[in-house]
């Protein structure tokens, strides 16, 4: 009687969380696969063509476009934020006056939002009369286009992501700096290794673990950028911003393709489950 | 070694330590956006079409917040961001607790599974999941408001593991002595057990506050209608319609942006703990 009651107020408990986190989580997935294989302008009834959509996404130059603007976004905004956010760090780990006042400025900007930080540097960028224009003409090199420019847009969107996302690789890995034993350093020091020798063999390998989860973190966020692209370009000019979430929303809610707008987002599903699966497999193999 | 070189060094030393020659340069690159933002929205429109800018105003403004009070509905959006940020902060407070504490402390069929599931929902892109949500909302008539934006946030897997985690990590014996007591098993959750949880609530409340928030790709899907529109949503809205009034989208920037600075400024240990704890463990 009393684990019969236990059970029924366990379930109670838990009932909320599923019926939201299963209901507007497993089930869309399910739902999202099955719209994939259906022609959907999501007020019509569908129809069922199966993977055709599938097959035209590979051959659509616009979603091709969209795939590479990700990688090439990605592939600067990672190393890139993961290098200077260690830098950074190993400059922010010592104790002098004020180091708690810098340490708050470097993380400050990861709290603004994308669309806020989207304002802004449109702001800032502005070809006419924006303050980058300026300082460029301070040091006599002529006005830039910036988000008016398809050879710069992109470009403009990593530093903006670095400008932001760089704070949160600081702080994780300031926290795994302090967690290293100042003894192992000291110890290395006494033994005569050089300040290189050091970060070679005692300071990296304790670093590892955190640099893969910021790595595969700051991947899974970069392959999805989305509002950043919203606000400030729109993924123009000439679609030069337009990555593959943004692509998916177009498909979806503006030109009401929902079906193939389901299937390129499976597409991106796809690989970003075998990225963090891999991960976790390589991971558990090393340990 | 002579003393020579040893007094030179010590000659020229710096009244601070060096690094600071380093590390002022480099916060500025994060500040001076920020600073600007700040400037710029108490210019004018004509200062700030001037060309160069002038980097300190002759004269402050208010036009910008007075355009955007009068003839925008950054009051609404604000209003309306603040809603849905104080409801799905507090469901997940809510849910999250229960949810958390039956996986950590009482035993039901299918409890393995269903963590698991829901820690599997975690890796679900919101790509995927975002149209069949939007449907759902559709069916269930809240498309178009507040509701919309709410319920799909309202507990998240996170909030449910993280609870989870911390009171598996609490003794038991101080519930089961308020059992022995007679107390009832919510009421030795809500007297006994949350009192205790504070910094799980703070993380959660606070980290949940930051993401819905600043949240814009499901507002903007889910809303249509501007008087509905949370303060993102607004914002980059507005700044879409009105590129030649510079000094009230900067206003309207400000307006919300302050709202997590004050949050992350007053909480900010908390918060710091709480984003590296999630990294470093998980």
């Amino acid at each position: 009687m009393r684990r019969l009651s236990e059970a029924g107020t366990a379930w109670a408990y838990v009932f909320p969380a599923c019926l939201i986190i299963l209901g507007l989580g497993i089930l869309p997935m399910i739902w999202s696969f099955i719209l994939s294989l259906q022609v959907s302008d999501l007020i019509t009834p569908p129809e069922w063509i199966g993977f055709k959509n599938y097959e035209v996404i590979s051959r659509d130059p616009h979603f091709r476009a969209a795939v590479g603007h990700t990688l090439v976004y990605t592939a600067l905004f990672v190393p890139l934020v993961i290098a200077a956010g260690l830098g950074l760090a190993l400059l922010l780990n010592r104790r002098i006056r004020l180091i708690g006042l810098y340490r708050t400025l470097v993380f400050v900007p990861f709290v603004v939002s994308a669309t806020a930080q989207g304002v802004l540097f449109s702001f800032i960028f502005e070809s006419h009369f924006g303050l980058a224009n300026a300082v460029l003409r301070w040091f006599s090199i002529p006005p830039q286009g910036f988000f008016t420019d398809e050879h710069q847009a992109l470009y403009l969107l990593v530093l903006i992501g670095l400008w932001s996302g760089v704070g949160f690789c600081v702080v994780v890995f300031l926290a795994a700096l302090q967690d290293i034993q100042e003894e192992l350093v000291e110890a290395a020091a006494l033994d005569g290794a050089g300040r290189w020798a050091t970060f070679r063999y005692v300071v990296w390998p304790a670093l590892q673990p955190v640099t893969i989860f910021l790595l595969v973190w700051q991947t899974l966020q970069a392959l999805q950028v989305f509002d950043l692209v919203f606000v400030t370009t729109r993924g123009g000019p000439l679609e030069s911003t337009t990555v593959v979430v943004f692509f998916v929303w177009q498909q979806a809610f503006q030109q009401f393709n929902a079906g193939y707008a389901a299937a390129a987002a499976y597409v991106l599903a796809f690989v970003l489950l075998v990225l963090s699966i891999g991960v976790r497999f390589a991971r558990r193999r090393d340990t | 070694m002579s003393a020579e070189p040893l007094r030179r060094r010590r000659r020229g030393r710096l009244p601070f330590s060096p690094w600071h020659l380093v590390l002022v340069p480099v916060t500025l690159v994060f500040v001076v956006p920020l600073l600007w933002l700040l400037v710029s929205s108490f210019m004018s429109n004509a200062q700030i079409n001037r060309f160069p800018p002038t980097i300190i105003p002759d004269s402050l403004h208010i036009e910008g917040y007075r355009y955007v009070v009068r003839n925008a509905l950054f009051p609404r959006w604000f209003l309306n961001s603040a809603i849905v940020s104080l409801a799905v902060v507090v469901g997940n407070l809510i849910f999250g607790v229960l949810a958390g504490y039956a996986f950590a402390r009482m035993r039901f069929r299918g409890s393995r599974l269903l963590l698991a599931v829901m820690l599997g929902t975690l890796i679900i892109p919101f790509q995927i999941t975002m149209i069949p949500t939007f449907l759902i909302m559709k069916k269930l008539a809240l498309i178009d408001t507040l509701g919309a934006v709410i319920v799909p946030s309202l507990v998240t897997p996170f909030a449910v593991f993280l609870f989870r985690q911390f009171f598996l990590n609490l003794p038991r014996e101080i519930e089961e002595a308020a059992w022995i007591d007679g107390c009832s098993r919510l009421r030795t959750l809500w007297s006994v057990v949350v009192p205790m949880a504070r910094p799980a609530l703070s993380t959660v409340a606070v980290l949940t506050f930051l993401t819905t928030w600043n949240d814009l790709a499901w507002p903007l899907i889910a809303i249509n209608n501007d008087h509905n529109y949370t303060l993102q949503l607004g914002l980059a809205t507005f700044q879409g319609q009105h590129r030649t009034q510079w000094s009230a989208v900067m206003a309207g920037n400000l307006i919300a942006v302050v709202p997590v600075l004050v949050a992350f400024l007053a909480a900010q240990r908390t918060f710091i703990q709480s984003l590296t704890s999630s990294a470093v463990k998980g």
